[in-house]
């Protein structure tokens, strides 16, 4: 089997979730291949997660600090793995800001074909083919790539399956070099303050509110339901755009694509920028005073009625039940 | 300071968007065409750039004759000229084969700093900065909320999942802004009127130095192999509140498994 070269995402000494998912992906291609980019003996602490999570060997690029200099480093460790394995059968990195501007970089100097934010990936008769969900999940289309090395940038939450673990990958040196002339310096890194809600683009459960919540403070009927349920907080465009609620929670064309287990819409209308933020949810269940809002259309239980008393009583019957 | 900045003409994320069934394209009829809005916030800090340093913003952009609207909308904004990349030997190209069009008309523009949108609303695999920054050989700057430009340093900063940095890099750079960024100007009256008379130049793939056998659907470096529209959901139950639903609904829940 080909060798897939997978790029670590770490922090504080752990392997990102996500990680997993690309090993887990990697290992329905081939071989997985971690490529980790960090200060020396950053690759030495994470094996035992990374064998945990498939990966069989590990590459070491720790002779550029990429605490200082934004995603080249990244960019060069995957160039000089790709040069170190015998015809690796793709690339894949994380579908965020990062992971798709080092997939850009690579196509580029690989001037292999790129494929972008997929949602599963196959190989078929020694072709790597890639799924990706266009327009929200109004069409799936399959990919593959005419030259190069495939490389392929995964969304997080997409893949499914458990790793099988690798009980000593081997571990690999990777000499890299950086044109720090061309090069973006990170001086300040400023974490996003973490609620107790679960993170909104992996959640199984989301509870958004729209225009109808009808202002910020009546926004906490909204967060007593997704706590109740144990899920996270989303908004619509229109209720960001009014000020309701802050930007990162928005959920549509323009913010997080959301695929839950259940997503519950409050107050929302469901114009298309939302639902191709959230269409492909397993189970969606719609309050709305105006019957004929778009969103019951999608909707697998629908209720025409005031979002602040039908909220509510959801949240106590369902606190009733849990006990 | 010179600064090309990116525009591209998209179908309306407030439409209906639809892929051609025959070969699971992009069916640019289907829907309304708009400029993409996150490009009229790239035009908005282009022409911010200039008025507070000076020099003139060129709108870039490469799609097929109607495109020409996207760059009369951002040349109403206040944008000093404009470039059309069209030839139809142009069409169905992937990003790769883009960023080596648009790369080939920058390099004609020499520009210190090149704007495009963090990601687009149709194609959306965020790619384009970076292939532009590699195949120039130049910083790039992604997903900005706040640039200012200082000397030949611009500091910036961006948002990425789970947090923002600030960062700097030495110009020539390419930056891409995050919708965050901030709104956009309308076009004015007198902006409209002007736009007609401002220049634009509409750019070959021979004017580009293309290899006329790198183009198009045919040469592209990804290729369609199944397409297939999502399976109509209908309409589940929909209930009146009586007094009840929120009851209905923990019921329905339950009956899912999902509580």
């Amino acid at each position: 089997m080909s060798d897939v070269l997978v790029l670590v995402e770490h922090a504080d000494g752990g392997v990102k979730k996500l990680t997993v998912e690309l090993l887990v992906a990697a290992a329905k291609l081939g071989t997985p291949v971690a490529v980790v980019v960090g200060s020396a003996g950053t690759s030495a602490a994470l094996a035992a997660q990374l064998g945990d999570a498939g990966a069989s060997r590990i590459f070491a690029a720790e002779s550029v600090d990429p605490g200082e200099l934004l995603l080249t480093p990244q960019v060069a460790a995957l160039q000089a793995a790709v040069g170190a394995c015998e015809g690796p059968a793709a690339v894949l990195v994380a579908a965020t800001f990062d992971g798709r501007e080092i997939a850009g970089r690579l196509a580029v100097r690989l001037d292999s074909g790129l494929l972008a934010d997929v949602v599963d990936v196959a190989l078929e008769g020694g072709v790597v083919v890639a799924t990706q969900s266009v327009f929200g999940g109004a069409y799936t289309t399959r990919y593959r790539v005419t030259r190069g090395v495939p490389v392929i940038s995964v969304r997080g939450n997409a893949i499914e399956g458990e790793p099988v673990p690798v009980a000593a990958p081997d571990l690999v040196a990777l000499e890299t070099s950086v044109d720090a002339a061309a090069a973006t310096t990170v001086s300040q890194w400023l974490p996003e303050e973490k609620g107790d809600r679960p993170e909104l683009g992996g959640a199984k459960i989301v509870v958004s509110g729209g225009r109808g919540v009808g202002s910020a403070d009546n926004f906490h009927v909204v967060e007593e339901l997704a706590d109740v349920l144990g899920g996270a907080v989303g908004a619509s465009r229109a209720a960001v755009d009014s000020g309701y609620y802050p930007h990162q929670f928005q959920v549509g064309q323009t913010g997080t694509t959301v695929s839950p287990q259940l997503y519950v819409a409050l107050g929302i209308s469901g114009a298309i920028q939302h639902r191709a933020g959230m269409q492909t949810s397993k189970t969606i269940v719609a309050v709305n005073k105006d019957t004929d809002a778009p969103i019951f259309e999608i909707a697998d239980y629908g209720v025409v009625g005031d979002l602040f008393t039908v909220a509510p009583q959801l949240a106590s019957a369902v606190k009733t039940r849990k006990g | 300071m010179d600064i090309a900045v990116l525009v591209k003409q998209v179908p309306d994320t407030y439409s209906e968007r639809k892929l051609r069934e025959s070969d699971w394209v992009l069916d640019r009829d289907s829907s309304d065409a708009v400029i993409d809005e996150i490009d009229s916030k790239g035009v908005e800090i282009g022409l911010q750039l200039t008025e507070a340093h000076g020099g003139s913003v060129t709108v870039v952009t490469m799609g097929p004759d109607r495109a020409k609207e996207t760059l009369r909308k951002a040349l109403a904004m206040g944008a000093h000229k404009a470039v059309h990349v069209l030839d139809e030997a142009l069409a169905g190209s992937d990003a790769l084969q883009t960023s080596a069009a648009l790369a080939a008309a920058l390099r004609t523009l020499e520009v210190d700093v090149i704007i495009t949108g963090n990601e687009a609303t149709d194609g959306r695999t965020a790619s384009m900065p970076a292939m532009l920054a590699e195949r120039l050989g130049w910083a790039a700057v992604t997903s900005v909320t706040h640039v200012s430009v200082e000397g030949s340093v611009v500091s910036a900063q961006r948002v990425v999942e789970g947090g923002a940095a600030r960062v700097s890099a030495s110009l020539p750079v390419v930056l891409s802004v995050n919708e965050k960024v901030g709104e956009p100007r309308y076009p004015n009256f007198k902006g409209i009127m002007a736009a007609k008379s401002k220049p634009v130049s509409i750019l070959s793939a021979a004017d580009l130095g293309l290899d006329a056998g790198s183009l198009g659907l045919a040469n592209a470096s990804t290729q369609v192999v199944s397409g297939a529209p999502r399976p109509l959901k209908s309409a589940g139950e929909k209930v009146t509140d009586d007094g009840e639903a929120g009851n209905g609904i923990a019921e329905f829940l339950v009956a899912q498994r999902l509580v």
